[in-house]
């Protein structure tokens, strides 16, 4: 059960965004990457996750080759990703944000909606029950019914987060999931995350708050330039000179 | 008058089943469709030719809903792959062959000189005001169901799902749905809507030709759409009815002032007085008469 990222490549132009990018992770394990702005971590999730093809390499989760398989086939191959700047369903509100998030629903179909309505409205039912959950789990409560696109920068983090979730996969992928969550609730989502990691749920996590993901993940990958500079424990990564080098631009001894 | 009222309510509920159709594909999915006047003239043609061959006309409504339905399908597959502002181009390249192919295969359609002495609905009632009584009673009964279907769907997960798509496709597939499922079924329904109002069209006119099924028809629909309210059921409805008003209201200006305006003149008084109501409506109420989707 792994996440296996081979010999990734990906070149705009004559730009090398990502060269020979690999690294391996359970599938239920948390796993941090960090790197300075640029350093192509962004363009590895959009790659990973369908968005992006790559040029060079291939990505396998859990023995299954993805390489062929477009971004929402990927979703539902069990690894969901979030999006550096929150793409919320703006004019719907937070609770349908997260009730559209569901998979397989049978009145999503026009068929299943006009001939099964018992089936849909019991499903709606249990939808709604599970992003209610949810809701409370962020602390949402309070802008559960206000359309999304009115939610703040953080409020917006913790939706897709939300939304992740309702997508029900393995793994997911967070893309910077602190940057604009006040200190308090950053805390609180390290703490849920966990909680969600010991029922088994792996994460990948990008993200610029150094003190935070170290508390998080175990693990951390550090890319500079489109490459992979170390990986290792928190820990023994940021001691590496060569991380210190490529990250605070080798302005602390 | 009353046989002209009774006209004008006909046209207008042709003209709000269009809308319907519409506010589906772009107000609630935000499909850029320029082309939906060439499923209303599938429809039409669809509809007319099959009751000239002796099919009962409730068969050939159903008929007309699904060939137009079928020809939006195709039209998906290839289109729903590309950019928004192809996919506008694309369909309106399809409603302008749509109207080519009318044109030139003479041997089905009559071509120019078009389809003459197609079935009346209610024929059986009489030719003057109780047909067109039962035609006018039936259609505002369609458009009634139509309306009704899609507040339900607007209700629905297949609604949040293509209001979703509209807000941020990406979001969606990243989400594991594929937005193209969704998009094929809201144009076929979207589209099976046009043929049907195509039909209603045929059988109520009697004659068809392709001169009936120019773009203008489909940016009609579309003004109708913007004045009423994108994305909102009762916004399609009073946008129609208000579309009609300003086409019909301006024939009583040269009542008013014969002498000013010739009656060569009158089509063009027609679209600057519609063009003028769009001005007017994106300026100071663009959201539409009933609210868009942005206020639920």
């Amino acid at each position: 059960m792994t996440l296996s990222v081979r010999g990734i490549g990906r070149s705009f132009g004559g730009f090398r965004a990502l060269e020979d990018v690999s690294f391996e992770m359970p599938s239920t394990d948390l796993l941090g990457i960090i790197g300075p702005n640029g350093a192509g971590k962004s363009t590895l999730f959009s790659v990973v996750s369908g968005f992006i093809a790559a040029d060079t390499g291939s990505v396998v989760l859990d023995g299954r080759p993805l390489d062929r398989l477009g971004a929402a086939a990927r979703a539902r191959a069990g690894m969901v990703r979030t999006f550096q700047v929150p793409r919320e369903f703006h004019h719907l509100t937070v609770r349908e944000n997260l009730m559209a998030a569901a998979p397989d629903q049978t009145g999503e179909g026009l068929f299943g909606l006009f001939l099964r309505p018992g089936r849909v409205r019991a499903e709606e039912a249990a939808i709604g029950a599970e992003a209610d959950a949810a809701i409370e789990f962020l602390r949402l409560g309070a802008v559960a019914a206000t359309p999304a696109g009115r939610l703040s920068g953080g409020q917006k983090k913790l939706l897709e987060l939300g939304r992740a979730l309702m997508a029900k996969p393995r793994l997911i992928l967070l893309d910077e999931p602190f940057a604009g969550v006040n200190p308090v609730l950053v805390e609180q989502l390290i703490e849920r995350i966990t909680a969600l990691n010991t029922r088994g749920i792996g994460f990948l996590v990008i993200e610029h708050d150094l003190d935070a993901l170290s508390r998080l993940v175990p693990r951390l990958v550090v890319m500079d330039r489109g490459r992979v500079l170390a990986t290792g424990t928190p820990a023994t990564v940021l001691a590496d000179p060569a991380v210190r080098e490529a990250y605070l631009g080798g302005a602390v001894a | 008058m009353e046989a002209y009222l009774v006209a004008i309510a006909i046209i207008a509920a042709i003209y709000v089943l269009l809308t319907l159709g519409l506010t589906l594909q772009y107000g609630l999915t935000g499909l850029v469709n320029f082309g939906h006047v060439g499923f209303f003239a599938i429809g039409a043609y669809a509809s007319a030719l099959l009751s000239l061959q002796g099919v009962p006309l409730v068969a050939c409504f159903a008929a007309a809903a699904a060939i137009a339905a079928l020809a939006a399908y195709p039209i998906g597959l290839v289109a729903l792959r590309l950019r928004d502002d192809y996919f506008a181009v694309v369909t309106l390249g399809f409603s302008e062959t749509v109207r080519l192919v009318i044109t030139s295969e003479r041997w089905l359609t009559n071509g120019v000189q078009g389809i003459p002495g197609i079935p009346r609905s209610f024929a059986g009632m009489g030719v003057g005001m109780p047909g067109a009584l039962a035609t006018l009673g039936a259609i505002a009964l369609v458009c009634m169901a139509v309306a009704l279907m899609l507040r339900r769907v607007v209700r629905s997960p297949f609604g949040r799902a293509i209001e979703a798509i509209r807000d941020n496709e990406d979001a969606l597939r990243a989400l594991g749905k594929d937005p193209a499922r969704f998009k094929i079924q809201v144009l076929a329904l979207g589209s099976a809507l046009a043929g049907l109002a195509g039909a209603f069209y045929a059988h109520y006119i009697t004659y068809l030709s392709p001169d009936q099924f120019i773009p203008l028809v489909t940016f009609y629909v579309w003004m109708a759409m913007i004045m009423g309210g994108v994305g909102r059921v009762s916004g399609a409805v009073v946008g129609a009815l208000l579309l009609m008003l300003f086409l019909e209201g301006t024939r009583f200006l040269r009542d008013l002032a014969p002498d000013l305006i010739s009656a060569v003149d009158m089509a063009s008084v027609r679209l600057g007085a519609v063009g003028l109501a769009l001005v007017v409506f994106t300026l100071f109420r663009p959201q539409g008469l009933m609210g868009d989707y942005t206020r639920r």
